[in-house]
């Protein structure tokens, strides 16, 4: 079986900085795998040079057998690959449900089919706040409307930039309960995350990165068990 | 992780005047209590944190302190001195520093540019259009760079520094002015664990030795454990908490609010 | 009176129609694109063009096609729009958004000499709408049934559109994308289509403006500049973004028209201005308008470091000023001539960067105080009697005065609120110029400026030329490195932690503001001796462009560019004008290729460029570029 993502040798430049220095690997059907690093190590430039919003210089990422760099977001987003920016990015103006409907794609055979209200299964707040504008909910409300808005166009693999990052504890648990409830439903999940103990909750493998490197790949019972790899590299 | 802190630092605070005393602090946005009837103090040389959730109010608490919100009621008293619904740079003039949550520094200008600008800025300098501002201050620019360890990058552009180098910097741009309240907010987002403990440990003993106080806002609890004082916890605009790390954390209330189970976010 | 009144108000009604129509379109357009279209005004000159053409085509006389040629000058004006979105504006999305500017200004010029070949210099009267010519009489007063059906397709339109993003699918990604388009092309939204459409929608909006115009003005060559500026001050006033604002604007600024003809008949435009000052006193974002979000969060890469200048440089500087003092023993007068005209244009050019570049206050109107200098010193001359000395003192007075009242708005604002606002002020200036005939002499300006005896010969005044915009310029340039100027950095830099560390930004930008226009103006007083008159052209939105483009040319972010700007920019404007009759055409095209091929300007380009060759050198180190809240 070939792997549903494969990322060979990208690179990526920000301006003068060689942010991407030819990344490489591989994500399998229906796991969640988390790319871990420092700030500025080059997760969040990866999950955008995949989704097309910042060019790659060199390399390649195939989804499903299919090449996509050098293609449109627009073109990429169509091929169900769902992407959370970590800065949320909600629009502010639009209502709960107003939001959902601008990612609104036809169903596909080949990935789960959302609406509005299997999403607020998923998400019981966000039912409760269908005409709230998104700009007047609080940060951990709108961490998941930007999921819940990203599923509408039934993803078959979904990018979550540092989905804890600036959440409380207890959101930062729902979050995991969310991440995980993807999995069962079948998606593929990359996100890229610092805190090791989020990571440790809810992914299969880890891949760290560290200056544009991608220094380890394993699963996370290898990383647990690794201490020089995590003092290197996480500053743990 | 051990929460123990040198217990000199609690010793030299105990017996001073709070420099920060915040009284019936409360602001509202379009009907909806942000805050609502806040209060607290914080004694020299000692570190005091705010948590709470997302949308407790922390930012808008926060703001109000540093001026760039106007309270609706409350006072702000800094050493005895009201500086409630004062401007920022007023509020700057009378010793507050503070960092941002989205480190905000100066990126056309080298780093020691970025600490000479601030203590022009304090020796009310700035309106001056003539000599070359390169050349001013230089060498108290350079002794406070080199108690944040960052020395050796003077001469570099703020645009290119690492993000953990960058939080140093504006840690010596915040006590330029040689502040008696240092805010932080949320110092420690997006670094790692590792270099979040160096960042506050220097902010701590920094602290302690001029006598300055602190308040911060975090999410990391590690951090807020290790490194406060004392924690103050906000829920829906209200003071829900109020207490020492270990009183704080063991509160029933805090934690079905806030902390959880602790199961993603540390070891406690 | 009350008749009187009602009558006004009635008239202001229905010319707020067409200025609705723009504006709206100007401002959905901007809410999508990011790009202030100057060209806006140009397409709704095109609409009413196209209508005169088409009705008299399809016969004025018949109701079908009066209203069938109004309906197609309309759509097709919206294709023409098309044209430019998928030629020019598509490759520059990510140019800075001054350079984005300067392309549909170059667009202005273009379609200017299109419409001039096209249609010819006369003026076009169009026919009367069948159907509405008859009037109805209102408290004894006739009034054309034709006003009263403008009046109504002010609000019927704003319905429209309110329709349109509110109930459509299409409207709910119009607005998504005036947040955040680059996340709405991530979420599988077909962006590029999405622009274009926008683009042809408010391209429409403009060409059906112009072509409700036919019964009721004379088509004209002028329309496009008169209306893009007026638009201007309603999209301001209203709040960029904003439709609703922008219909309440267009009325407030409609009916102030109306009610000025009768109160100030000369200076209508006051009114305007008191009416903006205080509606921007009170929401800085105009009425309906929100402060932008999001300007926190860095756009592209960070301004370089600004380093004084090397040995080799200043070696270069001081030869290059000792050939300036030498010239006059090796050339001949007219090439004196032309070297004073560029010495004045260097001095013009610097003070704008001096905003610009460490100020980071772009102005589209920094003409106004190069022409109240120039004015400043005329006027003495012609009411004062004085002699050159003293007229040239009170030229950067009268400049700096105003630079002091208009920058007090601006600076309040900032990106393109900033620019657009500045142009408004620079167009009432001009029209002040223009319309209060006595004091100024209106159009026929004001002759017989000349330089006192000593300085007549052609040499001695490029000495004096030489002497005071080398001084100036180098006042300006200490400036930039001593403690205002890195204040003034920093505020451009990072306002909020300026603040955080006692910068007053609101004032530091002002007083530079202040200083640029007195700058502006010691440069147009030496241009009314060197003319030996003043006109209004002088402040007129072509000259604020000049400027503009004298700075962009050499490099925003470098001290001696603005003035390699300007010699480069003058030599090429005077060729053009030497070589074609449509010189317009030429300088538009110039300046559309200029930004399609080098969106990032030359100085960039070079610097890319630089960049590239020299990467993986020494910056290998991630940085934080990619830390983003």
């Amino acid at each position: 079986m070939t792997a549903m993502l494969e990322i060979a040798g990208l690179d990526a430049y920000y301006g003068r900085a060689h942010i991407l220095q030819g990344v490489s690997f591989a994500m399998n059907r229906g796991e969640v795998l988390a790319l871990m690093g420092r700030n500025g190590a080059g997760k969040s430039t990866t999950m955008k040079a995949i989704m097309g919003l910042v060019p790659p210089a060199a390399g390649s990422v195939t989804f499903e057998g299919q090449r996509v760099d050098g293609r449109e977001p627009f073109e990429i987003a169509r091929l169900g690959i769902g992407y959370v920016p970590e800065d949320r990015r909600v629009f502010s103006e639009l209502t709960v449900m107003e939001n959902l409907s601008v990612a609104q794609r036809p169903a596909r055979s080949d990935a789960p089919h959302w609406t509005p209200e299997r999403l607020f299964a998923l998400f019981p707040n966000l039912g409760r706040m269908r005409d709230r504008p998104g700009g007047a909910m609080s940060g951990g409300e709108q961490q998941m409307l930007t999921i819940a808005r990203t599923l509408m166009g039934n993803p078959r693999l979904v990018l979550l930039d540092e989905p804890s990052e600036g959440l409380a504890p207890v959101i930062v648990e729902e979050m995991a309960r969310t991440i995980l409830a993807l999995k069962g439903e079948g998606l593929t999940v990359l996100i890229s995350e610092q805190n090791l103990h989020f990571a440790g909750n809810v992914a299969d493998r880890a891949a760290i990165i560290e200056k544009g490197i991608i220094r380890f790949t394993g699963t996370m019972a290898e990383l647990k068990a690794n201490d020089a790899v995590r003092t290197q590299y996480l500053s743990v | 992780m051990s929460a123990v802190r040198p217990a000199q630092i609690a010793t030299a605070a105990s017996s001073s005047e709070p420099v920060l005393v915040v009284r019936d602090l409360a602001k509202a946005f379009g009907g909806v209590r942000a805050v609502d009837g806040v209060s607290f103090s914080v004694l020299p040389g000692t570190m005091l944190a705010l948590i709470g959730p997302n949308g407790a109010g922390k930012t808008t608490c926060f703001n109000m302190l540093n001026g760039q919100i106007r309270p609706d009621g409350g006072e702000v008293l800094l050493a005895g001195r009201p500086i409630t619904g004062l401007k920022p740079r007023t509020v700057w003039r009378m010793g507050v520093g503070r960092t941002f949550q989205i480190t905000a520094t100066f990126t056309s200008m080298t780093v020691r540019e970025n600490v000479q600008m601030a203590l022009i800025s304090h020796a009310g300098e700035i309106w001056s259009p003539l000599g070359r501002a390169r050349d001013r201050h230089r060498d108290e620019a350079d002794a406070l760079l080199a108690q944040v360890g960052m020395s050796a990058q003077a001469e570099r552009a703020c645009g290119v520094l690492a993000y953990g180098d960058l939080k140093r910097v504006e840690l010596a741009v915040a006590l330029a002015n040689r502040p008696r309240l240092l805010l932080m907010d949320e110092p420690t987002a997006g670094m790692a664990p590792r270099e979040r403990i160096e960042l506050m440990a220097l902010t701590a003993d920094i602290a302690a030795a001029k006598g300055i106080a602190v308040l911060f806002t975090e999410h990391d609890m590690d951090v807020v454990f290790t490194h406060s004082d004392s924690v103050i916890v906000l829920d829906r605009g209200r003071l829900i908490a109020h207490g020492t790390a270990q009183e704080v954390r063991q509160d029933p209330n805090v934690r079905a609010v806030y902390l959880g189970s602790g199961a993603t976010s540390g070891g406690h | 009176m009350i008749d009187l009144i009602l009558n006004q108000t009635l008239n202001g009604l229905a010319s707020a129609s067409s200025l609705f129509l723009v504006a709206s379109g100007l401002s959905i357009i901007f809410g999508v694109t990011r790009i202030v279209n100057f060209a806006h005004g140009s397409l709704y000159m095109l609409g009413a063009y196209l209508a005169w053409t088409l009705v008299g085509r399809f016969g004025p006389a018949d109701a079908l096609g009066f209203w069938g040629g109004v309906a197609l000058a309309a759509v097709l004006t919206g294709l023409i729009g098309v044209v430019i979105e998928v030629l020019i504006l598509r490759r520059i999305y990510q140019a800075p958004e001054l350079f984005q500017l300067l392309a549909t200004f170059g667009v202005v010029l273009m379609l200017q000499d299109v419409t001039l070949a096209v249609w010819g210099a006369e003026d076009k009267l169009g026919p009367r709408a069948p159907g509405f010519r008859s009037f109805v009489v209102i408290f004894g007063n006739r009034f054309p049934t034709y006003e009263l059906f403008l009046i109504a397709v002010g609000p019927i339109v704003l319905l429209i559109l309110w329709l349109l993003f509110q109930k459509t699918r299409w409207g709910t990604l119009v607005r998504a994308a005036t947040q955040d388009r680059e996340m709405v092309g991530a979420l599988g939204v077909n962006q590029r289509l999405l622009f274009t459409s926008v683009f042809a929608f408010g391209s429409m909006l403009a060409g059906l403006g112009g072509a409700l115009q036919l019964p009721r003005e004379a088509v004209t060559l002028h329309m496009d500049l008169a209306m893009i500026s007026e638009a201007f001050v309603v999209v301001v006033v209203g709040g960029l973004g904003s439709v609703t604002g922008a219909y309440l604007a267009a009325v407030l600024i409609g009916i102030l028209h109306a009610f000025g003809i009768l109160i100030f008949p000369k200076i209508t435009l006051v009114l305007v201005f008191l009416v903006m000052a205080v509606v921007l006193v009170v929401k800085p974002y105009g009425l309906m308008g929100k402060a932008p979000v999001g300007h926190s969060r860095a756009h592209g890469p960070a301004e370089p470091l600004l380093l004084p200048a090397d040995g080799a440089t200043k070696l270069a500087g001081l030869i290059g000023l000792l050939i300036l003092a030498l010239a006059p023993l090796a050339t001949p007068d007219h090439i004196l001539v032309t070297l004073t005209e560029l010495v004045i244009f260097a001095l013009f050019a610097a003070s704008l960067h001096f905003m610009m570049g460490p100020g980071g206050m772009a102005s589209f109107g920094h003409a106004a105080y190069f022409g109240l200098g120039a004015y400043g010193a005329a006027l003495a001359v012609k009411w004062l009697g004085a002699p050159m000395e003293p007229a040239l003192l009170m030229a950067p007075f009268l400049a700096g005065i105003a630079g002091v009242v208009f920058g007090w708005f601006c600076v309040r604002l900032s990106g393109v609120y900033l620019a657009m606002l500045t142009l408004a002020f620079a167009q009432i200036a001009w029209a002040t110029a223009f319309q209060s005939v006595d004091l100024t002499g209106g159009d026929n300006g004001i002759l017989g400026v000349w330089p006192s005896a000593w300085a007549a010969s052609k040499t001695a005044y490029y000495y004096l030329t030489l002497i005071i915009c080398a001084a100036a310029v180098l006042a300006l340039r200490f400036t930039i490195f001593s403690p205002f100027g890195y204040g003034l950095r920093a505020a451009r830099d990072n306002a909020l932690r300026a603040e955080a560390i006692g910068l007053d930004v609101v004032r530091i930008q002002w007083v530079a503001f202040a200083v640029a226009a007195f700058c502006a103006g010691i440069a147009g007083g030496l241009f009314a001796f060197f003319k030996g008159s003043v006109f209004p052209t002088y402040m007129a939105i072509p000259r604020s462009v000049d400027a503009l483009l004298m700075v962009l040319l050499g490099g925003v972010q470098t001290v001696s560019g603005p003035i390699i700007g300007a010699f480069a920019y003058a030599g090429l404007h005077e060729q053009l004008m030497k070589a074609t009759m449509y010189w317009r055409f030429g300088l538009g095209l110039s300046i559309v290729l200029l930004v399609v091929l080098f969106p990032r300007g030359l100085v960039g380009t070079a610097l890319a460029l630089r960049e590239r060759w020299g990467r993986g050198g020494s910056e290998r180190t991630a940085t934080l570029a990619e830390v983003k809240p």
